[in-house]
């Protein structure tokens, strides 16, 4: 009962933070906005500048809703694969989902040469990299699908995850050799990662996606505090295992897919963020560890965009190179200080 | 010793169990016939790859049969859905809970999952449930350590708890006993042997520590390669049973004193 209060105090200092963590992204960036301003903008009063309204309502708040469905979404999607797989160094990606985004981008990128000047740049609009991704994702899912449907072992589906992510390295190997040097930092600006840039469309998109996501999700809370205790021991508890696996494979498909479609691959979040929750909620339970790490991977995922913005200049560093900038100390910290990562 | 024993709960008929390989079902142990009664203890004792552990993953569910029939409280195990089953039968199992992170009482919490909502909210009977568990294992002061604080024993006792707390009228045990020293071993056998009393449980182990079994077993099923015999110890240690087990030049099997002994 102790345990619960603590817990319900965390669940206020989280979400006081996010409040700050949103108010910080919006004011920051080229141009700082004061926080007082980007209240009452938000308040729906205007701003005491107009250009300060249209850049926080058509740039920073979508930029501030997708960092905050990113950090969410990621961190959910490495919660549900470490669980599955019982292992601690699962994230959203394990199921080769972000190698198959890539694979779908790097063939829309760098074979457009092949399409010819003209084609290729009407291919190269957005929403094609949106189209390319999801459906290099898709292709992924029904091949990891199959699999599990066909093999027993769980963690035979961590082994076909890795050889997806080789295959597509070779890939784009292959493809980055024939391309030249435009087309191909195209490809790795992609790979970069950009949570800017998103129209209130791709936001709609992405938030359906993730509350889909965040549903199966929480409807198989039970199952995985069950697979906690391995597929044997949750299966005697009435389990289905077969049908969970699939729910949980299909949530993270649906979450990290949907994600990695329009920001491009964010790594690290859906690594550490599990790792850094457990640690203060003292918590096994997937009922309070699914909302405790979106709240934490939505702060995070703000917190490291306000810093790639690189406040007051007109850079904007790659959002990809921060997470894993911030994300791997923390790691190696728990690490050092727990001697143990236990998931 | 069962003198008035009535209910079977659990009945194996001309079992046969073993593996479906590609082309035609590989065949473990065959003609297992035996009842087991309501409150008893059984031993299930045979050397290593006679196929106890087939036995017990076909008895449980988690693998099929070949032939023959599994009946759980007068039902076929076949016709159970998993729920059905997690309430008739729990099981504890060789391999430790995957998550070393749980508290005991997180690990002896999910043994309710068959009984609780979506969401696994607990009831009044679950908590009543959950603390008997926790105090009959005597794991009520390790109750908030984490599985990876607790020594070989005390998880095992952990483990037993969460069977406990699934309240099932039969409990199958994997060689509960192993990884323990003699004082564990005998510990958790008289544990299980207590539970049986108060409980009214039926609880299934098997294990190699043959000597104790036979001390506190009610039935015991000695499995060999050549046949599979259940009865009362006293009855099996009379008719020979134990001195087939194992190679005859090297342990012998003194029916005085129900021991094993090395032939030098």
């Amino acid at each position: 009962m102790q345990l619960r209060k603590k817990h319900t105090a965390y669940f206020w200092a989280l979400a006081a933070l996010l409040v700050f963590a949103i108010l910080l992204n919006i004011s920051l960036g080229s141009v700082s906005i004061p926080v007082s301003d980007v209240v009452s903008s938000l308040a729906g009063q205007g701003a005491s500048k107009e250009t300060w309204n249209f850049i926080i309502t058509e740039y920073r708040v979508p930029k501030a809703i997708t960092a905050i469905l990113t950090g969410s979404a990621l961190a959910v999607s490495g919660l549900l694969m470490q669980t599955l797989f019982r292992n601690p160094l699962a994230g959203p990606f394990v199921l080769g989902l972000s190698s198959g985004a890539s694979l779908g981008v790097a063939i829309l990128i760098l074979g457009a040469g092949a399409f010819g000047g003209l084609l290729g740049s009407v291919l190269l609009s957005q929403w094609s990299l949106v189209i390319a991704s999801a459906f290099g994702s898709f292709l992924v899912l029904l091949a990891v699908l199959a699999v599990t449907f066909k093999i027993k072992d769980t963690m035979a589906i961590l082994i076909i995850g890795l050889m997806f992510g080789s295959v597509t390295a070779a890939v784009v190997s292959v493809l980055s050799y024939f391309s030249n040097a435009e087309k191909l930092q195209q490809y790795i600006f992609w790979s970069f990662g950009s949570l800017g840039n998103q129209s209130w469309s791709g936001v709609t998109i992405m938030t359906l996606c993730c509350l889909l996501g965040f549903l199966l999700a929480f409807s198989s809370g039970k199952s995985l505090n069950a697979l906690l205790l391995g597929e044997n021991y949750a299966k005697s508890m009435g389990v289905r295992i077969k049908r969970t696996t699939i729910l949980i494979i299909l949530a993270t498909s649906i979450l990290a897919g949907g994600i990695t479609a329009f920001v491009g691959p964010i790594a690290f979040v859906g690594l550490a963020v599990p790792h850094i929750t457990r640690q203060y909620f003292k918590s096994s339970n997937h009922f309070t560890l699914l909302p405790a790490v979106m709240l934490s991977g939505a702060i995070l995922m703000l917190l490291c965009d306000s810093v790639a913005q690189l406040p007051t200049s007109e850079y904007t560093l790659p959002i990809n190179a921060i997470t894993s900038l911030l994300g791997a100390p923390v790691v190696i910290w728990l690490l050092v200080r727990k001697r143990k990562l236990l998931f | 010793m069962m003198a008035e024993a009535t209910h079977t709960v659990l009945n194996a008929t001309d079992l046969s169990v073993g593996y479906f390989s590609k082309k035609k079902p590989l065949v473990v142990a065959k003609e297992i016939n035996f009842n087991l009664k309501e409150g008893a203890l059984i031993g299930l004792v045979g050397a290593n790859g006679v196929g106890k552990s087939t036995l017990l993953r076909s008895l449980v569910g988690m693998q099929p049969i070949l032939s023959g029939s599994i009946e759980i409280n007068g039902k076929q195990l076949a016709s159970l859905t998993s729920l059905q089953l997690a309430t008739q039968l729990s099981v504890v199992l060789t391999e430790a809970p995957a998550s070393k992170n749980l508290t005991v009482r997180e690990l002896v919490t999910l043994g309710r999952q068959p009984y609780t909502n979506w969401m696994g909210s607990l009831t009044d009977s679950d908590a009543k449930q959950i603390a008997y568990a926790l105090q009959i294992t005597d794991t009520e002061k390790l109750a908030h350590k984490k599985c990876f604080e607790l020594s070989d024993g005390q998880l095992q006792r952990a483990s037993i708890a969460r069977a406990l707390a699934q309240d099932t009228p039969l409990i199958l045990l994997d060689e509960p006993t192993t990884h323990l020293d003699l004082y564990h071993r005998a510990y958790i056998l008289k544990l299980l042997k207590q539970l049986t009393a108060e409980t009214g449980k039926t609880i299934l182990f098997s294990t190699h520590e043959i000597d104790l079994a036979i001390q506190l077993s009610d039935t015991m099923i000695v499995m060999t390669e050549t046949s599979i015999v259940c009865d009362q110890p006293c009855k099996l240690i009379a008719a020979g049973n134990f001195d087939a087990l194992f190679p005859k030049d090297t342990i012998g099997f003194d029916k005085k004193t129900g021991r094993f002994s090395i032939k030098k």
